[in-house]
């Protein structure tokens, strides 16, 4: 008995204290913010901040030319959801299509959408912004979130997925009840697949509010900066050193993303567990 | 009945037209206008003009930052992934239990899945590298010389592959789900047979998750491949010091946006098309070795 007590113990001491060691960066990046600039490399290896101060909130809150780190937040706020709401209408409708109706070339349709899903986004890149540079949409919002408007590969697999598991019979028993094919969707499905896109409206959040390269190419002007730029931008002025700001706003910038882990945390890891979706 | 069929086809592309536009829009056309590009110069100001291989030949015979480039980024994918499939599937076994604690475990591990993409980490990265952060602190503690990750390419490189084998708790969860769906059973029989525990992982664990494994490696190949955010923000752009962080995305965007060689850039972009496809292709029908199926006949 004693034995198996010892054993568990040294379990968590090793399972437990291996997790500490990889989250330790996270804990030290978010202690540091409450240091004085000056004193982060000074006491690294202390994670007490000591004296606790918030003026690097202040400073990095202030973001740098005359926008606020405010301004970058509800930039990318409007960004995610933009692209939240195209995701979850033309993925749903086009995963519908592809669980649920019969029709020529769907076959097709569904393997080259697979195809889609390991295409890398380089070999697109360029002919897209010459594209969008065309349209007269570079500088803005434009050329990030139309996209989304038509449909997701991994969101698309991952509805359905999801929809294969409803029993047709909902559907045969909505037809009798005198409902076109629309109907279906909007009502019998739509309601039913509620949790995957939960998944799928999260794991849209999380590469929107990240995404980096977008922002990049196609945003020019900093009064339409998204968070990510925000930050690119505080470590190319590095030279001012104010290290401490730019800690502090990357705690904020990481805020919305544990937030939103820990309301939803059953829909992130099923979504992942499931489909296989990286995180 | 005719018309029935119509309607029904009707209703399928009415449902799925947003895929096709979506998909002629976006990705067929910039596909071949990008492969057009490829054999062209073209700097965006003035039309692409026509140069043949030029820009392939250019590549790989006159382009010593392009062959260095796609040679850190072999390093970096065939470095990385393996050791990140293998952390995950450690650490899901080791999570495989009963015990109480195990969520919080996941959780625990999971989290620097879920925020590894961001620029956030990405410099938090950059700073405990640093000269006097806490990683060579660290090292100093056990005895290890400081190492001037910033002062050396390979060290460089093998920081950006750290921090890409530091994210394997969504493969993790993968593996572990995985882990669960193996019936019990199996490994009660075995055990009455009297199997060892590495007997047991090679003759079950591994065979019953070689479908997820080759899931696995397939996604994260190509992800690797992809790389772009650590790599431009630990570098400040650069690729630097010496190129040791000049992952091949990075190179392609400075190609095409830094320097406007977008004919040069798109030639790279199809190369990474083509070693992206080889590379599937590879994980792919090697797995009929590897791979065990649960039922004759594959899924």
């Amino acid at each position: 008995m004693k034995s198996k007590h010892i054993k568990k113990l040294i379990y968590h001491v090793l399972v437990g204290g291996f997790a500490i060691l990889l989250l330790y960066p996270v804990i030290w990046l978010i202690m540091s913010s409450f240091k004085p600039s000056s004193d982060i490399f000074v006491t690294a290896e202390s994670l007490i901040p000591n004296p606790f101060v918030l003026e690097n909130y202040a400073i990095g809150w202030e973001g740098f030319g005359d926008y606020g780190f405010g301004t970058f937040i509800k930039n990318t706020a409007v960004f995610v959801a933009f692209v939240l709401v195209g995701h979850l209408i033309s993925c749903s409708l086009i995963a519908f299509g592809f669980a649920r109706l019969k029709f020529v070339g769907r076959n097709f349709w569904f393997a080259i959408m697979i195809m889609t899903l390991m295409l890398p986004y380089e070999v697109v890149m360029i002919p897209q912004y010459i594209i969008f540079a065309e349209l007269g949409w570079l500088n803005s919002l434009k050329p990030l979130a139309v996209p989304a408007y038509f449909g997701h590969p991994f969101f698309i697999f991952l509805l359905v997925q999801f929809i294969r598991t409803i029993p047709r019979e909902l559907d045969e028993a909505a037809t009798i009840d005198g409902c076109n094919t629309f109907q279906i969707y909007y009502r019998v499905i739509l309601p039913l697949i509620v949790p995957a896109l939960a998944t799928t409206a999260i794991f849209t959040f999380y590469w929107t509010w990240d995404n980096l390269l977008g922002p990049v190419l196609y945003l020019n002007s900093p009064e339409k900066y998204t968070v990510s730029m925000a930050l690119n931008m505080f470590l190319s002025n590095e030279t001012v050193s104010n290290w401490g700001a730019m800690f502090a706003m990357s705690t904020v910038s990481l805020i919305p993303v544990f937030v939103i882990f820990f309301i939803f945390q059953r829909y992130v890891v099923e979504g992942i567990s499931t489909s296989g979706l990286k995180g | 009945m005719l018309q029935s069929h119509m309607k029904q086809n009707l209703w399928g592309y009415l449902f799925i037209g947003p895929f096709i536009i979506g998909f002629l829009a976006f990705t067929i056309i910039p596909i071949i206008s990008s492969l057009y590009f490829s054999f062209t110069s073209y700097d965006l100001f003035s039309p692409p003009r026509w140069i043949g291989l030029d820009n392939f030949t250019q590549m790989f015979t006159e382009d010593p930052r392009y062959l260095h480039s796609l040679k850190i980024t072999f390093i970096y994918v065939f470095a990385g992934v393996p050791l990140r499939l293998a952390f995950a599937l450690i650490v899901a076994m080791l999570l495989n239990t009963a015990s109480r604690a195990v969520g919080l475990y996941r959780t625990m591990y999971y989290l620097p899945s879920l925020i590894g993409g961001s620029v956030a980490v990405a410099i938090m990265w950059r700073q405990i590298f640093g000269d006097d952060g806490i990683v060579n602190l660290a090292l100093g503690f056990i005895g290890i010389d400081a190492v001037r990750w910033f002062g050396d390419p390979t060290a460089a490189l093998w920081m950006l592959i750290f921090l890409s084998v530091w994210q394997f708790g969504s493969s993790m969860l993968i593996f572990l789900a995985g882990l669960k769906s193996i019936p019990q059973s199996y490994y009660e029989a075995a055990s009455v047979d009297g199997a060892s525990f590495f007997q047991k992982f090679f003759n079950i664990t591994l065979p019953m998750l070689s479908p997820v494994i080759l899931f696995n490696a397939i996604m994260q190949t190509i992800g690797a491949f992809m790389t772009f955010v650590p790599a431009f923000i630990i570098s400040k752009g650069t690729g630097g010091p010496l190129d040791g962080t000049l992952l091949y995305s990075l190179y392609l965007f400075k190609q095409g946006f830094e320097f406007f060689h977008m004919g040069y850039a798109s030639a790279m972009a199809w190369i990474m098309l083509i070693i992206i496809a080889i590379l599937t292709s590879i994980i792919f029908f090697t797995s009929r070795f590897w791979v065990h199926y649960e039922s004759e006949g594959g899924r």
